[in-house]
């Protein structure tokens, strides 16, 4: 238990101590979204009734940022480990694999809590938003960073080199999140670009948050539940197996 | 088996395969406790392979390895607990100082407060005065004894040194070897690779000699010298134009007034002085050399290559 506690306490002291790069970029490009989309499109759109636009782009924002956050995590430290080497020192230890996942998405879910949580503050200087349901509202924030983080513990092990997990990252996990009504109800879209992002798990993560924060949604909250869920568990799985086998880790 | 009386580390039949490059070709190898054990064998000859599957950072294609008793995959959490492994790439942590790293390290084989051992290594490999520094400002000698301090946090009865004293400078191999053996007399099992073979001459009991993933020679270290026969007898001789016969037999070498004879035994030295008298030479000065680690090294690795 010792060392889960103190890999985990690593992990979040890591990005700690790069907090102006690991926190307070991130938090400063979604008030940038927010200032500029919010000054586009308010009063042109309103996703849901008596909602500002505004208003419906904090939820959005936030998750992004949890998921985005959680994702970077695990996978920059990960693999800045490999690359420089340093990964020997979680490696020689006795360490359990179950013990390794833990910690590192743990921390992650730390590292989305806290950069969402500077968002949603944030964006009290531009508009108040309640919170109906925080119980949704938290539970999606830690089963998206817990997906994520998981994410980023496979495409850390998985990558060889910066470049590959940037691909990862650019070509993956940004069109997820992008498309996945950060900054629109997919209420709006075309029926064929509706049903396709109900096959996108981003979309479910952020709608039910949305539903915690105002209480409406656009998919039942218990779907998006199960959905966020059962995708969590399968990765997890994947995740736990590698880690098991040791693959590119343990030759 | 319990881990008092098991050898320190044992190994059965270790075979690793990288695609078509078999990297161990079937090791056995015990070590005992208490044993300063040297590794050797030229690049690529398995050396970091097998300390690799050793540590649990690489896995056998087939064979087992025990430490203290313990398998390295079945129970590696009590197979690592008593391992420390000083790595040979020079590698570290960016985030860290010195302090915080040790720290960090002991809390991954489960100690807490571990800050009077901590001052103790850091004092016994001259770091105290870095204990706050950020690792990215230390030079390359340091992070070494880093490295070393990192492996011996939780006090490993057995410790493994990969190359240690690669690129680092005679003062500090010194400084580190002090070290190591006090901690060999402590009743700590050390197990060293290197290139250095004067150090492992020097400090090791007994060595084994790996070439292609193979171990081709284990034995003591007295013993392994002296498959190499070969002292010599050296003399600055003055007044000798040609060998004598009775030299010449003995493969003797003359060259520039240094006349340098082989022989196998003491006893010869007599009768050798003796001929080189009977040859009217005058002797000026007189050195017997030992056979060196280098010398019988070449000279496994030769037979190796002609059996």
């Amino acid at each position: 238990m010792i060392a889960f506690r103190t890999l985990l306490y690593k992990e979040t002291l890591r990005f700690w101590k790069v907090s102006f790069q690991t926190v307070g970029a991130p938090v400063l490009t979604s008030v940038l979204y927010l200032m500029i989309f919010g000054h586009v499109l308010e009063g042109r759109l309103q996703p849901f009734d008596g909602v500002s636009y505004t208003s419906f782009l904090v939820p959005g924002l936030v998750m992004m940022s949890v998921l985005q956050n959680a994702f970077a995590n695990s996978s920059s430290s990960l693999i800045q480990s490999k690359i420089t080497g340093n990964i020997v020192f979680v490696l020689l230890p006795p360490i359990s694999w179950l013990e390794f996942y833990a910690a590192y998405v743990i921390a992650s879910i730390v590292r989305g809590v806290v950069v969402g949580g500077g968002v949603w503050l944030a964006s009290l200087f531009f508009s108040w938003t309640g919170v109906a349901h925080p119980l949704w509202a938290l539970a999606f924030v830690v089963l998206g960073a817990a997906l994520l983080g998981t994410l980023g513990v496979v495409g850390g092990i998985w990558a060889d080199k910066f470049d590959q997990l940037a691909a990862f990252q650019n070509f993956l996990i940004m069109p997820l999140t992008m498309l996945s009504g950060v900054f629109y109800s997919i209420n709006s879209l075309p029926p064929f670009w509706q049903a396709l992002s109900h096959f996108n798990p981003f979309f479910f993560m952020i709608d039910g948050f949305r539903y915690g924060v105002f209480g409406v949604s656009d998919a039942s909250p218990w779907l998006s539940l199960a959905i966020v869920s059962a995708a969590l568990l399968v990765l997890a799985g994947m995740c736990l197996n590698m880690l098991q086998r040791g693959y590119k880790l343990r030759g | 088996m319990s881990s008092i009386d098991s050898p320190a580390i044992q190994v059965c039949g270790a075979v690793k395969q990288f695609g078509s490059l078999q990297a161990l070709a079937g090791v056995d190898l015990e070590i005992r406790q208490g044993e300063f054990f040297g590794l050797l064998g030229p690049n690529g000859a398995g050396k970091t392979t097998l300390i690799s599957a050793l540590a649990g950072l690489q896995r056998l294609t087939a064979g087992s390895i025990r430490v203290m008793g313990h398998d390295v995959v079945s129970d590696y959490r009590a197979a690592r607990s008593s391992l420390g492994v000083v790595p040979q790439e020079l590698v570290f942590d960016p985030f860290f100082s010195v302090r915080e790293l040790l720290r960090i390290q002991s809390g991954y084989f489960g100690i807490r407060r571990n800050d009077d051992w901590i001052d103790e290594l850091l004092a016994s490999l001259d770091l105290t005065s870095k204990a706050d520094t950020n690792m990215r400002q230390l030079s390359g000698g340091m992070k070494r004894r880093v490295l070393v301090a990192q492996a011996l946090v939780h006090k490993p009865p057995v410790i493994v040194l990969d190359e240690p004293t690669a690129g680092v400078d005679v003062e500090l191999r010194q400084t580190l070897w002090v070290f190591i053996r006090k901690l060999n007399e402590a009743g700590h099992t050390i197990v060293l690779t290197t290139h250095y073979l004067e150090e492992a001459e020097e400090l090791c009991g007994r060595i084994a000699m790996l070439k292609a993933g193979r171990v081709i020679a284990l034995d003591t270290t007295p013993n392994i010298l002296a498959r190499v026969s070969h002292h010599a007898l050296k003399l600055r001789v003055a007044g000798l134009d040609c060998l004598p016969a009775a030299l010449q037999t003995q493969g003797a070498v003359l060259q520039d007034g240094m006349l340098q004879i082989p022989f196998e035994r003491h006893a010869q030295i007599e009768s050798l002085l003796a001929a080189v008298r009977e040859a009217g030479a005058g002797i000026l000065e007189v050195e017997v050399a030992r056979p060196d680690l280098e010398q019988a090294f070449v000279e496994i690795m030769n037979a190796e290559v002609t059996a």
